[in-house]
């Protein structure tokens, strides 16, 4: 057995939490929630121990790096922090109607790195671009500000549904009633965005120096470059919306959406475009 | 709105443009999906690419409105320049209320102001006013740097309030930005982007501008000794190392080995790995041919003119047309050398002529008519095997590398880290700090008291309702609440 065997049995873990989730969700069951919580819990440090131990076996094989070096590794790491970040957000809020809605994307996106033929599990040695004490920094920081998008994007889709109620009928019987509300979902929308905003800032940072120190230049209009720029500015016209009454709430879920439409072309679709980021890719 | 700054008229109208958080928004959202453009159409291709590959029409609209090098062209920069004279007069606009705030006197904290707070908490307490006061203040000045206690008619107000300066938070992320795009001026005025290629053990005083193409010379003399790659087992590259040194006046001043991500800097110019490449051969290099099973010569007669062709082998000998003689190929040599040249691979042979002496002759491969020089009656020539076609690596030849050296000088680069850290520290002050404050008001009823508890912060109000209930939540159980 190796880490990478392990981690897709945490996909199946992951899997089975996303669906007693929506299990608990659709058919109004909140004493389920509590399994699917330690289903992901323990999904967790399962993936937390495959990440060790592939960190390990790199080293076995005489070319140790910390797994964060190709596209395979970005996805575990990226599963990794979105379904950490989400257990703290339900231990912290009480709520895990949310489950619903990220433990299927932390489900997708390992099932994407384990089961798609095009994402080569290997463990590759590092090319010269990569050396850097700089890769872990900007690695980590990119994704756990992805992960806060994507938990911000699940918020928003709630927050989308939630406001297309127009009166919740009686008695509570509808499908959103366990949903928080939307003053909360708005709120904890903003949170998660401004959380993923300095982690996204200070990738793109940690991204400057060490092309300055890797090429010459912190800044060259590479396709990656440019697209992590369009998403940081989506998210800064975002913060920026906020501070008009009438941007919250709806206005601000639909820029939440569009920037995590912005992260995905960021994350996967440029790299089919030319540039130097092309590492990521396989 | 900036009463004393502006008159009237026009201009009184530009500010309130520039001074909008609409305008902020629009040219944020404009921003991003205007760079799309560039990451769709690749960027300073040579105008045949972009012609071949739009057509004509396109060409010449794509190229009016400078797409092919939008992130540079005035109208994309104009948007820039838009943004940071939003930033700045936002800034101005606002700083001088939130400087009152922060560094002005602190105004008298006012029971009305949170009487109707959400999250207001009440409770009562077994505890006097007095008792309940001392637990309270204790509680409430271990999380809040300023705490004032006022009596009331029937007992006790405690304020608390942190974290003031915190509203300057946006204000350092607007400076950030404003650095940014100044010190990426400073940098396109003052410094340059350049490259050289520089064969080992050759020295070189310039380099070439990025794009243009100019020459630029160097404050000093740049020479590489060694330029060396390795390879992993799996055939991806491990390493690119040139070993440089610096020469001033002649004499050697600095000596570095790079690498990819561990540049040379000297002088204000930094020297990066960036690519390399094999010098050509002065000859045709060898190719892999291997030992050939079966050859195929071709023989032309001088005197007749006329041309035969011939099958054989390696050591098998043959007559030749018109009685000429015997010959037969002795060897098959991979890298000939004919005068000390190399001349890639051939064949030997030993030609017998009709009552003469035997004579030795080499067929190179790639040299059809090698053998005329001989001046002999017949002059031969190798149809098979062919000359390779891929020049392969000679095993224990040390090849003869160049380094590509990517050059370049930036005083502007001081200036854009500075942007970096301050927008770190002002997002991180802005985000998860928050002017809070809170009262929590102590009203005697009888030998009890009425305890109310109740808070405001600026950004993120519900932590803080959380805050409130926690603070609450103590306060009650230090006071032995019913």
């Amino acid at each position: 057995m190796t880490s990478s065997t392990l981690l897709s049995i945490i996909t199946f873990v992951y899997g089975l939490s996303a669906f007693i989730y929506i299990f608990s969700w659709v058919f109004k069951k909140p004493e389920v929630a509590r399994l699917a919580t330690w289903t992901a819990a323990i999904g967790f440090i399962g993936h937390a121990a495959g990440i060790i131990w592939r960190w390990n076996e790199s080293y076995g094989l005489g070319i140790g790096h910390a797994p964060l070096s190709n596209l395979y590794e970005s996805l575990i790491f990226f599963a990794f922090s979105l379904t950490l970040i989400y257990l703290i957000i339900e231990y912290k809020y009480r709520n895990q109607i949310i489950g619903a809605f990220i433990m299927p994307l932390a489900f997708l996106t390992m099932a994407y790195a384990s089961l798609s033929p095009s994402v080569s599990n290997h463990i590759q040695p590092l090319i010269p671009a990569l050396k850097s004490n700089w890769l872990i920094a900007h690695v980590i920081a990119c994704f756990i500000g992805y992960s806060a998008f994507a938990v911000a994007f699940g918020l928003s889709l709630m927050y989308l549904i939630k406001q297309r109620e127009v009166d919740p009928p009686a008695g509570g019987s509808g499908w959103l009633e366990l949903f928080p509300g939307k003053q909360a979902l708005d709120e904890l929308t903003h949170q998660m965005v401004m959380f993923g905003f300095i982690f996204l800032t200070a990738g793109i940072i940690t991204g400057a120096v060490w092309a300055n120190s890797a090429w010459g230049r912190y800044w060259g209009w590479d396709p990656k470059e440019t697209w992590s720029l369009i998403t940081w500015l989506v998210y800064a016209a975002l913060l920026h919306a906020r501070v008009r009454w009438d941007w919250r709430g709806k206005r601000s879920a639909y820029l939440s959406v569009l920037g995590f439409a912005a992260v995905m072309v960021t994350y996967f679709f440029v790299n089919y475009l030319p540039g130097l980021h092309s590492y990521g890719s396989s | 709105m900036a009463k004393e700054t502006v008159s009237a008229g026009p201009l009184r109208g530009l500010y309130k443009f520039f001074a909008s958080i609409t305008l902020t928004i629009t040219l944020l959202l404009v921003l991003a999906a205007t760079s799309v453009i560039g990451t769709l159409i690749p960027q300073n291709e040579s105008p045949e690419a972009y012609f071949r590959a739009y057509g004509e029409i396109f060409y010449r609209i794509f190229s009016a409105l400078k797409i092919f090098d939008m992130y540079h062209s005035w109208w994309f920069q104009s948007l820039l320049i838009l943004l940071a004279m939003n930033v700045v007069v936002c800034s101005i606009d606002r700083l001088p209320g939130v400087w009152k705030i922060v560094f002005g006197v602190r105004s008298r904290f006012k029971a009305a102001k949170f009487k109707n707070k959400p999250g207001k908490t009440e409770f009562l307490s077994t505890e006097p006013p007095s008792v309940v006061k001392a637990v309270a203040e204790s509680l409430v000045s271990k999380s809040y740097g300023h705490v004032q206690v006022k009596p009331t008619r029937k007992g006790f107000m405690i304020f608390g309030e942190k974290w003031r300066w915190s509203r300057l938070g946006v204000y350092i992320v607007h400076l950030s930005v404003v650095l940014l795009l100044l010190g990426s001026v400073i940098g396109s005025i003052f410094g340059f982007d350049g490259y050289i290629n520089i064969p080992e053990g050759e020295t070189v005083d310039h380099v070439r501008i990025r794009g243009t193409g100019k020459i630029y010379p160097l404050p000093f003399k740049l020479r590489c000794d060694d330029f060396d790659v390795s390879f992993y087992k799996n055939g991806a590259p491990r390493e690119f190392r040139s070993d440089l040194v610096i020469i001033e006046n002649d004499r050697e001043v600095l000596k570095k080995s790079i690498i990819v991500n561990d540049p040379l800097r000297y002088a204000g110019i930094n020297i990066f790995q960036s690519s390399y490449g094999e010098m050509q051969a002065e000859a045709p290099r060898p190719a892999a041919v291997s030992r050939p099973e079966e050859i195929v010569l071709s023989l032309t007669v001088s005197e007749t003119g006329m041309l035969y062709q011939k099958k054989t082998r390696i050591g098998k000998p043959f007559d030749l047309p018109e009685g000429l003689g015997k010959f037969v190929v002795t060897d098959f040599v991979p890298e000939a050398k004919f005068m000390g040249q190399p001349i890639g691979e051939a064949l030997t042979g030993i030609l017998t002529p009709a009552g003469g002496q035997p004579v030795e002759v080499t067929l190179p491969l790639r040299f059809a008519n090698f053998d005329k020089m001989r001046k002999g009656r017949v002059i031969i020539s190798v149809l098979e095997p062919s000359a390779g076609k891929q020049m392969m690596p000679v095993p224990g030849k040390k090849k003869r590398f160049y380094t590509g050296l990517e050059v370049t000088s930036d005083p502007g680069v001081w200036v854009v880290y500075s942007g970096f850290i301050l927008m770190l520290a002002g997002c991180f002050v802005t985000f998860f700090m928050s002017h809070e404050q809170v009262a929590v008001e102590i009203t005697a009823k009888g030998k009890k008291s009425l305890v109310s508890v109740a808070g405001t912060a600026y950004r993120n109000k519900m932590a803080m309702q959380r805050k409130v209930q926690r603070l609450s939540d103590k306060l009650a159980a230090g006071t032995k609440a019913v």
